[in-house]
């Protein structure tokens, strides 16, 4: 019996959201009397020390998958093929956008159901229940899952990382690729470099309409640059291309759940709070004191972004200086 | 396609927040799929072939399915069955494609009421054909898909063979605005009710809940809005 977790690698290292499915894995796993094994499936393997510091995060053991070219159809044909191996009930996947791409394969492979977007630690003790986000944000749905074998994609930044165990014990695992595992072919890949990934952000700026258009986007960047956070943007500013679709968040655009969001110039309309209500500490920054925004913040301010903005900067600036 | 409440909607329960209280709420076309199905016509318009909408849910969403016959689908078919969870749905659209043969499968990235971003995947990985998750552009020439596609930190341009399946992803095309004569037309154009194949859905929606509701906002006096760093980094300590 065992709880399989894809661990994910990017240029031969782990990210975060790969810590947080480690730990939910574990977790799960000692709940159910079951291993956590946590499975490496790449065309470039991360090298046995980052393997098997999994370890330290929850892993009773790693197995490593070498893959002719990094496709998520063979990640999740990989997956499948260990989770058989081990008897795996579970599959714990991040939901990120390999993560979705990576859950349908395995979910047919292993005839499995899948809960996309769990936010809660699974319920075994009354057969098996789980809580996902539903409506973009706007509710959560308790989901019973009755399949024999579950496969939970479960939301980034929502779980704990949980270090302090030893390294884990590495093998490999022989991967006969199935047929659909790399019909899809890379012409070319373009990594934004320098600069944080708006779904693995924890801190996020976001800018609305108030900002007025997109040569003022400036103080956007500067103020996420000095804090480490990444740049987000509203429906509007998306759609008259002041700032490019990726940014966008809401209910037709993505959905975050960062440890801060701090929205310049939103209104707030319900599309846009869905996609950032579950986000840890709110604040808002509109100079109409009855925008909507401020019933969901933490933190408000009254005023002109223009105005607000240059002296957020320079507060962040000194206290980056005194850290 | 799936149908779902309009954007707008303020969602709430009822029986016990065991249901979606459909009471008000007006139903459109998923976002998404009516990015996939605008973009259907478009490619079908410069290279020939149909397009037929695929729906699985039950009678009362046939005006949203009479709208994608407007937007311009030659036919429509409707899988008369309750959209249980994704693996279910996909097994339809799977089943019904593999009977009547196609090149391509266009889905949205995702359903904006249950967020699976599932069916699409599974319908591909079912029918044993390549998947394009997330795409922002697609075009078909010889037989080959090349599409560009939202990856984590970045994209990435693939190609694929037809016959193939991918997810429409916002920026994918302009959605279109069916005209008085692409109405009239939809009247008489093809729906197709189909019943439905397995019943193989593996999980059930339980019970619902709304997030807690948030604390009165803390204002923070503009022209001291420097402090809101300091309150950040001492009170909230997420800076």
């Amino acid at each position: 019996m065992s709880v399989i977790i894809f661990a994910e690698s990017s240029e031969g290292k782990f990210k975060k959201a790969v810590y947080e499915a480690v730990g939910y894995g574990k977790k799960l796993a000692s709940q159910m009397g079951a291993q956590a094994i946590a499975v490496c499936a790449s065309d470039v393997l991360p090298d046995e020390a980052e393997l098997a510091s999994l370890g330290q995060y929850g892993a009773d053991k790693v197995v490593s998958v070498k893959l002719d070219a990094p496709r998520p159809a063979a990640m999740g044909d990989a997956l499948a093929q260990v989770a058989t191996a081990e008897n795996a009930q579970v599959v714990i996947i991040s939901n990120n956008y390999t993560g979705k791409s990576v859950s349908p394969v395995v979910a047919v492979k292993l005839k499995a159901s899948v809960a996309s977007g769990v936010v809660s630690m699974a319920d075994t003790s009354n057969g098996f229940r789980v809580r996902k986000s539903v409506f973009s944000g706007k509710a959560f749905a308790d989901v019973d899952m009755t399949s024999a074998v579950k496969v939970l994609a479960i939301t980034p930044n929502s779980f704990s990382i949980e270090a302090g165990g030893s390294a884990a014990a590495v093998s490999s695992f022989a991967y006969a690729a199935g047929g659909n595992a790399y019909k899809v072919e890379r012409v070319a890949i373009d990594q934004v470099k320098g600069k944080i990934p708006l779904t693995e952000a924890e801190l996020v700026v976001s800018g609305g309409r108030g900002m007025k258009g997109p040569e003022n986007w400036g103080m956007i960047e500067e103020l996420a640059g000095l804090l480490g956070a990444a740049t987000a943007c509203s429906k509007p500013v998306s759609d008259m291309d002041w700032r490019p679709h990726e940014e966008h968040v809401g209910q037709t655009g993505i959905t975050i759940k960062p440890n801060l969001y701090i929205a310049v110039g939103i209104s707030g309309a319900i599309q846009h709070l869905a996609g950032v209500s579950s986000s840890k500490v709110i604040v808002a920054i509109n100079k109409d004191p009855e925008a909507p925004f401020f019933k969901v913040a933490d933190y408000g301010i009254v005023g002109d972004a223009f105005e607000v903005l240059p002296k957020l900067i320079e507060a962040a600036k000194s206290l980056k200086a005194a850290q | 396609m799936s149908v779902v409440p309009d954007t707008t909607t303020k969602v709430t329960f009822t029986d016990n927040n065991t249901k979606f209280n459909q009471s008000g709420v007006q139903y459109i076309i998923n976002p998404y799929d009516e990015l996939s199905l605008t973009r259907a016509l478009e490619i079908t318009e410069a290279q020939g072939g149909s397009v037929t909408a695929i729906h699985v849910g039950l009678a009362d969403s046939e005006a949203s399915i009479r709208k994608a016959l407007a937007i311009g689908a030659q036919e429509a078919v409707r899988i008369n069955a309750e959209p249980k969870d994704a693996y279910f749905v996909a097994e339809q659209i799977a089943a019904y494609a593999q009977g009547q043969g196609f090149d391509l499968i266009l889905t949205g990235r995702e359903s904006i009421d249950y967020n699976g971003g599932l069916v699409g995947g599974i319908l591909a990985e079912m029918l044993g054909i390549p998947y394009i998750n997330v795409v922002t552009k697609i075009d078909v020439n010889n037989g080959v898909v090349e599409a560009i596609r939202d990856i984590d930190g970045g994209r990435e341009t693939v190609k694929a063979a037809l016959p193939c399946a991918a997810s429409a992803q916002k920026d994918l095309t302009e959605p279109r605005i069916p005209n008085m004569r692409g109405i009239m037309a939809a009247r008489t154009k093809p729906l197709q009710v189909v019943e439905p194949s397995a019943n193989n859905a593996g999980s059930t929606y339980a019970q619902y809940e709304l997030p807690p509701a948030k604390g009165a906002v803390k204002l923070i006096d503009p022209n001291n809005a420097g402090e809101l760093m300091s309150i950040l980094h001492n009170e909230a300590k997420v800076i």
